[in-house]
């Protein structure tokens, strides 16, 4: 199994530790904030210990990375109301079943008698529209531009017109941009590599331009993540800001063309509200002209229900912008915990406290 | 499950022991004494999805979850009951097979079946098959899970995780080609081997929620802490590969067939001889040892040398699905 053997090189100890010393010595003598933003990521920084790994004062952040954590409450309500009240056929993705809106939870909605169901993509919700002529089945996509290909495909793909999107698909580069705006003290980005074999690692060249911030692309095994870490101190070190791609393997500088190309054709880009941030000038995905017939909130009369508010005591919003660490919520691993979470990065898999809960990440071990 | 038995199960029972050790210690079985010696009796109930998987079945399932509870208790085991609970229609063959395999593993070990109960219940009231067992072993010198200390070395006896992830592949139907069996056997040979070199301090069998459950549970009861390496815990790579893939731990997968051991460091280089002279621990390993600092707590030394703390398994591993 060649692939098998490649993954085991990356993760070679040996190497590792020199690494580790290659990081000692690039380390600058002041703290070192770097973000990261993917949930993949923080799960391999967690299950690797690698933050034992860091020199002192370099530290990982995951910031906004975690597609279910940041879908708004709003969304999450209006997804309930479709299922309870207009009577759809509601499917997403398994984990945004129980993420708190204003009142309940999609799995609270289904325990009332809304008929919610999971599917592992757009095309499953596609082929229970199918199967359900008579019924109204609604996707509520989330996820980033990832999964956001997806939607566009079985958009393009001529679905029933008993079916239609609830879209809440976000964008990564406004989300770094609204973070850099937000939270000073960042000075690196360890960009996504799942989202930039989509984008491309070209598509930060703007935000490290302007903001005058290094940008590098990083793969998900231990030591791709030590490399881009090493190769961020190393531009910090010699005053450089631009964007590297040390996921090569995977990455290209362009993207995959064709999955950006129908996203463009399915998709307009709007504002749109970040739980834990607020609103992001254009970092949201919505159905395009001519698909307005399959957005569910045309098709359907919603009224719109904010209300953002995590529990009293959840740190989340600190957690998503990279101002704190889930050890440092009061609630952490006492009132919430994966098995009765309280906010949404207990919830999601992807969510930092929920990566940090199973994992045993501590700051300093 | 864990809070349904510590809040809702144990305060019902006031009296919970009749000897060194009972109900309310959690162990692998209760310790009742007797005249010169210690008798451990241990009872369990075995269900598993599907009933036949590659490398056993729940036969084998049943007896050896028995046996391995009182042998790492320290007790040679003597005699078994079964409570049999069948769904009404269930084919007499396949009842027959099972069965055949429940004996077959405690008569190689010289164990008898000595009493029995059998109930039908109707069709759709239960998934099949249930198979009750109660354990009975003797033991002169018993061993608890709460017995380490500081110094204490940690030996696992083979690789883990063959169960859970033959289990997981069998019931997601992934198609392995028998590649990974789970290993499903009597510790209880390997397990007199260690007892008979001596210093054994603690013991435990890492079924549900694997290793990592059972290094928890055994670092929480001692008060002391664990330090393991990940990069000496035995892992097949086929399991391991799949694991990976799946996105669970192999230290969370349960074993059906190991042992972890906790010995005094004098003896553990001569434990560890004597395991693998047996054709079951030929792979075993000492994977870490006790320590004073992180009382409760796992501590894992990574493959690529960073460190974490190894928790407690939430529920059964599921695979990811994003």
């Amino acid at each position: 199994m060649r692939a098998g053997s490649d993954l085991f090189r990356l993760r070679d100890p040996a190497r590792a530790a020199g690494l580790s010393r290659v990081l000692r010595r690039l380390a600058p003598e002041r703290p070192v904030k770097i973000v990261h933003v993917c949930g993949t990521h923080e799960a391999a920084i967690a299950e690797h210990g690698l933050r034992s790994l860091l020199p002192d004062g370099v530290d990982v952040y995951e910031g906004p990375g975690c597609p279910v954590c940041v879908t708004s409450t709003a969304d999450i309500n209006l997804a309930v109301a479709l299922a309870l009240e207009k009577g759809a056929i509601l499917c997403t993705f398994g984990d945004m079943l129980r993420v708190p809106g204003t009142e309940l939870t999609l799995e609270e909605a289904r325990a009332h008698g809304a008929d919610v169901r999971v599917v592992l993509s757009a095309a499953d919700a596609v082929r229970i529209a199918r199967e359900n002529p008579r019924r109204e089945v609604v996707f509520f996509a989330v996820g980033f531009e990832t999964t956001a290909p997806g939607t566009a495909a079985v958009l393009l793909d001529g679905p029933p017109d008993n079916f239609s999107v609830l879209c809440s698909h976000k964008l990564i580069p406004p989300a770094l941009e609204a973070l850099l705006r937000e939270n000073t003290e960042v000075d690196g980005f360890l960009a996504p590599g799942h989202v930039s074999t989509i984008i491309g690692a070209d598509a930060y060249r703007e935000l490290a331009g302007k903001f005058h911030v290094p940008v590098v692309v990083g793969g998900f095994e231990p030591l791709d993540v030590l490399f881009a870490i090493a190769l961020i101190l190393r531009q910090l070190g010699e005053g450089r800001a631009e964007v590297e791609n040390a996921y090569p393997r995977a990455v290209r500088p362009e993207g995959n063309v064709r999955a950006k190309r129908i996203m463009a054709e399915a998709f307009r880009v709007v504002d749109a509200v970040w739980r834990g941030i607020g609103t992001i000038p254009a970092s949201g995905l919505e159905l395009g002209e001519g698909f307005t017939r399959y957005n569910a909130r045309e098709k359907f009369e919603l009224e719109a229900r904010t209300g953002d508010e995590e529990p009293p005591g959840c740190r989340c919003p600190e957690i998503i912008m990279a101002k704190a660490v889930p050890t440092d919520c009061p609630l952490f691993g006492t009132a919430c915990t994966p098995l009765s979470p309280v906010g949404p990065c207990m919830v999601g898999v992807e969510g930092a406290c929920s990566i940090w809960y199973r994992y045993g990440e501590r700051p300093v071990l | 499950m864990q809070r349904l038995i510590a809040e809702v199960i144990l305060p019902l029972f006031p009296i919970k022991a009749a000897g060194p050790r009972g109900l309310d210690a959690l162990d692998d079985g209760a310790v009742l004494s007797l005249h010169g010696g210690h008798l451990v009796v241990t009872t369990d109930s075995h269900v598993v999805k599907p009933l036949e998987f590659p490398g056993g079945d729940i036969g084998v399932l049943a007896a050896c979850g028995t046996i391995n509870d009182l042998a790492v208790m320290g007790a040679r085991p003597v005699a078994v009951t079964l409570g049999l609970v069948v769904e009404e229609g269930f084919p007499i063959d396949e009842l027959r097979r099972y069965l055949s395999s429940f004996a077959a593993v405690l008569s190689d070990l010289g164990v008898a079946v000595v009493a029995g109960d059998t109930k039908v219940m109707g069709a759709g009231e239960l998934d099949g098959l249930v198979l009750a067992t109660t354990g009975i072993g003797v033991a002169e010198e018993f061993v608890p899970d709460s017995g380490l200390r500081p110094g204490d070395r940690i030996i696992v006896t083979g690789p883990v995780g063959d169960h859970g992830m033959a289990i997981l592949a069998a019931r997601e139907g992934f198609p392995l080609e028998g590649e990974i069996r789970s290993d499903v056997a009597p510790v209880w040979p390997l397990v007199e081997r260690a007892l008979r070199v001596g210093g054994i301090v603690a013991m435990k069998d890492p079924t549900r929620g694997g290793l990592a459950a059972a290094l928890n549970e055994m670092a929480g009861k001692a008060g002391v802490g664990i330090l393991v390496r990940e990069g000496a815990v035995p892992v097949r790579p086929e399991v391991k590969g799949l694991a990976d893939l799946l996105g669970v731990s192999p230290l969370a997968l349960a074993c059906e067939g190991l042992a972890v051991i906790g010995v005094s460091p004098d003896r553990a280089e001569a434990v560890l001889a004597a395991l693998r002279e047996h054709h079951m621990g030929r792979e075993a390993r000492i994977i870490g040892e006790a320590i004073a600092e992180y009382p409760g707590k796992v501590i894992l030394e990574t493959g690529v040398g960073g460190r974490r703390f190894l928790e407690m398994p939430l529920g059964d591993p599921v695979p990811r699905i994003c």
